[in-house]
């Protein structure tokens, strides 16, 4: 196999401290956001005692499957053996780690109490789920921070199969735990069910790659490294398998809801009555996020390098609206206390409802995303991660 | 008394008599005792004493008896936990109510219901279940509580609750906090069953104090374990239904009339 030259991306021109600064803008936003929202409580937010987990999830649980997404092409170069990816996979591992960071930051910043931090990291209970992710968020940062180091090091190249595969069943694992978070709970109707486990792991396959190919193209593009089509025409193709995989697996999901008369009014709501929510199911998740870039990267549009990345983008806010309407969506169908009655009460039972995010969550959720790419953008510039060129020559003398 | 004429005078003191004496007291020690226990664990107590699983804290609400446009039960257990009144509340979705009053409707047949809704205390608790740091724990008398110390308001316990029974509090409190009731902003609370009148020996809670108050009996709340206990032997009688009873969670709030 032809070897391959890695090399730190130089950064020091206007335009990458330019990128560095505009990013930690929004990581300072995200870090006003979080000490306006601790300082008042989660009054000055919109979450209530209806909606209790609002934008800040959705984009910390959006981080956390999208990393483990964005470690499968590294996965595919060592675990599946394919030499083509080989010299993506240090980039792959790099924004997997970043990207769990931003989610994870999120995360314990919109917690009443984040200043109870190391309560959670001392105090366990392991019949749940939430204590189980703790330890799988750690084992993945472990595993993957091996990985990487296996791939960066000569010395110990030779474990680089090894720990691949332990950090592929790893994020296996954790997205299973992630989707169980939901799949878990009993009380909402649209949670309850294994189903999510899988869906989470698909929807992250989709999730990451997407992101990924958006930071290789920039990269690639920003640094004047060359990137030949050959590698971004494999690429768009697995992201078209993941997103159509995606949808394949969202349609079981609510015709299989649709069928349990039980369960047909929550369903009704989120595929016809939810006003917003089911604009943002139709429009954002299944048009924006799964229809179109489908379109697009089946058809001669995905052979152009500016489509491709449309449909990535596409497929990113897509993801975003997906896990808006499952976080948001099963919170806001009531719980049905009294299946067959009408309800009334002070604390808005037997009423859909309403959530209006504020500015602070909004801004701490950017937050998560902007350290995910500082974190990127930091670790490019002072780590070997980037082949100095993806030229279809090059690409091509691996495969043979 | 006439026994006691007859008796000869000799027979007060003789080994015969002591030891009988002896004997009925060690025997009336041997069957007071464990009834004194009892009414130690059922009323009020010690400090240093743990809590027993020999009582089971119960609640029988009988839906029947509950009055329309009645919410005495509301502000007895607003004043007595410290918690503001929903009306009173600047910011009413993000206020905490330990326990709400529920009107109902069938659609079909018009039938009205009314109810309260309180945390139903879970034998088999699904907020305990999820809780991440074990902050949400149910003593050995069958009473599910937030610790205040653990709690890190992540508030995966209101996802999981079937009931909608716990509230997260949303804004730094006033000080209308009682001493024995300790509340705080970022933390996530429900009803109690009033655990500070109970181990205080009130044996009560004050929404059942409030509805008696009121004339309406609607709520009865005591020792299921005590078969003499009153709400023992209503449960006996009255047939009763725990909410989402599909749902198997070992309830200790019972419901007639729904």
């Amino acid at each position: 196999m032809a070897s391959m030259t890695f090399r730190e991306v130089e950064g020091s021109s206007l335009k990458y401290w330019m990128l560095f600064g505009g990013t930690g803008l929004f990581v300072l936003f995200g870090f006003l956001s979080y000490l306006y929202m601790h300082h008042h409580g989660h009054v000055v937010t919109g979450m209530d005692n209806q909606i209790v987990w609002g934008l800040p999830h959705v984009f910390a649980v959006f981080l956390i499957v999208a990393a483990s997404g964005a470690l499968n092409v590294a996965s595919i170069a060592s675990v599946f053996n394919k030499p083509m990816y080989k010299p993506l996979a240090p980039l792959s591992a790099i924004l997997a780690l970043a990207l769990l960071l931003g989610g994870l930051l999120v995360l314990v910043l919109d917690l009443g109490r984040s200043d109870r931090l190391i309560v959670a990291m001392t105090h366990f209970n392991f019949m749940s789920m939430f204590t189980w992710n703790v330890f799988l968020y750690t084992g993945f940062f472990v595993l993957v921070g091996i990985y990487l180091w296996t791939m960066l090091d000569r010395n110990v190249k030779a474990y680089s199969k090894a720990a691949g595969t332990a950090a592929f069943i790893w994020r296996l694992t954790l997205t299973t735990g992630t989707g169980s978070l939901f799949g878990f709970l009993i009380a909402r109707q649209l949670y309850g069910t294994a189903m999510l486990a899988p869906m989470f792991i698909i929807m992250s396959f989709a999730y990451g790659l997407a992101i990924y190919l958006m930071v290789l193209v920039a990269a690639y593009a920003w640094t004047g490294r060359p990137l030949g089509d050959a590698v971004m025409m494999r690429l768009k193709t697995l992201l078209a398998v993941f997103v159509a995989a995606v949808l394949y697996f969202v349609v079981v999901y609510h015709l299989t809801n649709l069928y349990f008369a039980k369960m047909g009014s929550a369903e009704t709501f989120i595929l016809r009555d939810g006003g917003i929510l089911t604009t943002l199911f139709w429009v954002a998740q299944i048009a924006i996020g799964c229809v179109i870039p489908l379109v697009i990267l089946l058809t001669g549009l995905g052979r152009q390098r500016s489509w491709i990345m449309i449909a990535s983008a596409l497929v990113i806010l897509g993801g975003i609206a997906q896990m808006y309407v499952t976080i948001i969506g099963a919170q806001a169908y009531p719980l049905d206390l009294f299946p067959g009655m009408t309800v009334k009460s002070s604390f808005y039972d037997g009423v859909i409802h309403e959530y209006s995010p504020t500015m602070a969550e909004f801004f701490l959720g950017l937050g998560g995303v902007a350290i995910a790419l500082l974190a990127t953008i930091f670790g490019v510039k002072v780590l070997r991660l980037l082949p100095v060129n993806l030229d279809d020559a090059t690409i091509a003398k691996l495969e043979h | 008394m006439n026994d006691m004429k007859s008796m000869p005078d000799n027979t007060l003191n003789s080994p015969e008599r002591r030891r009988f004496i002896g004997t009925a007291t060690a025997a009336a020690g041997v069957a007071l005792i464990p009834g004194v226990m009892l009414f130690e664990v059922a009323h009020g107590r010690p400090e240093d004493q743990a809590v027993s699983s020999a009582v089971r804290w119960g609640m029988l609400i009988d839906a029947t008896r509950c009055a329309t446009g009645c919410d005495d039960c509301v502000s007895a257990c607003s004043t007595e936990n410290g918690w503001t009144p929903v009306a009173e509340s600047q910011h009413p979705r993000q206020a905490p109510q330990w326990i709400r009053k529920l009107e109902l409707q069938d659609p079909l047949t018009q039938k009205e219901t009314n109810l309260p809704m309180l945390c139903q205390h879970c034998g088999d608790a699904p907020c305990i279940d999820v809780c991440p740091t074990g902050a949400s724990f149910r003593r050995a008398d069958g009473i599910v509580l937030v610790n205040r110390h653990t709690c890190i308001g992540c508030r995966y316990c209101m996802m999981a609750c079937p009931y909608k029974a716990r509230s997260l509090v949303h804004e730094p409190l006033n000080d209308t906090q009682k001493p024995d009731v300790p509340r705080g902003v970022g933390c996530v609370e429900a009803c109690t069953f009033c655990v500070q009148k109970l181990d205080r020996g009130d044996g009560t809670t004050a929404c059942a104090e409030a509805c008696t108050a009121a004339g309406n009996d609607a709520i009865l709340f005591g020792d299921m374990n005590d078969p003499d206990s009153a709400i023992a032997k209503r449960l006996r009688e009255l047939p009763t239904k725990e909410v989402r009873a599909d749902l198997n969670l070992d309830l200790s709030v019972r419901y007639h009339g729904i």
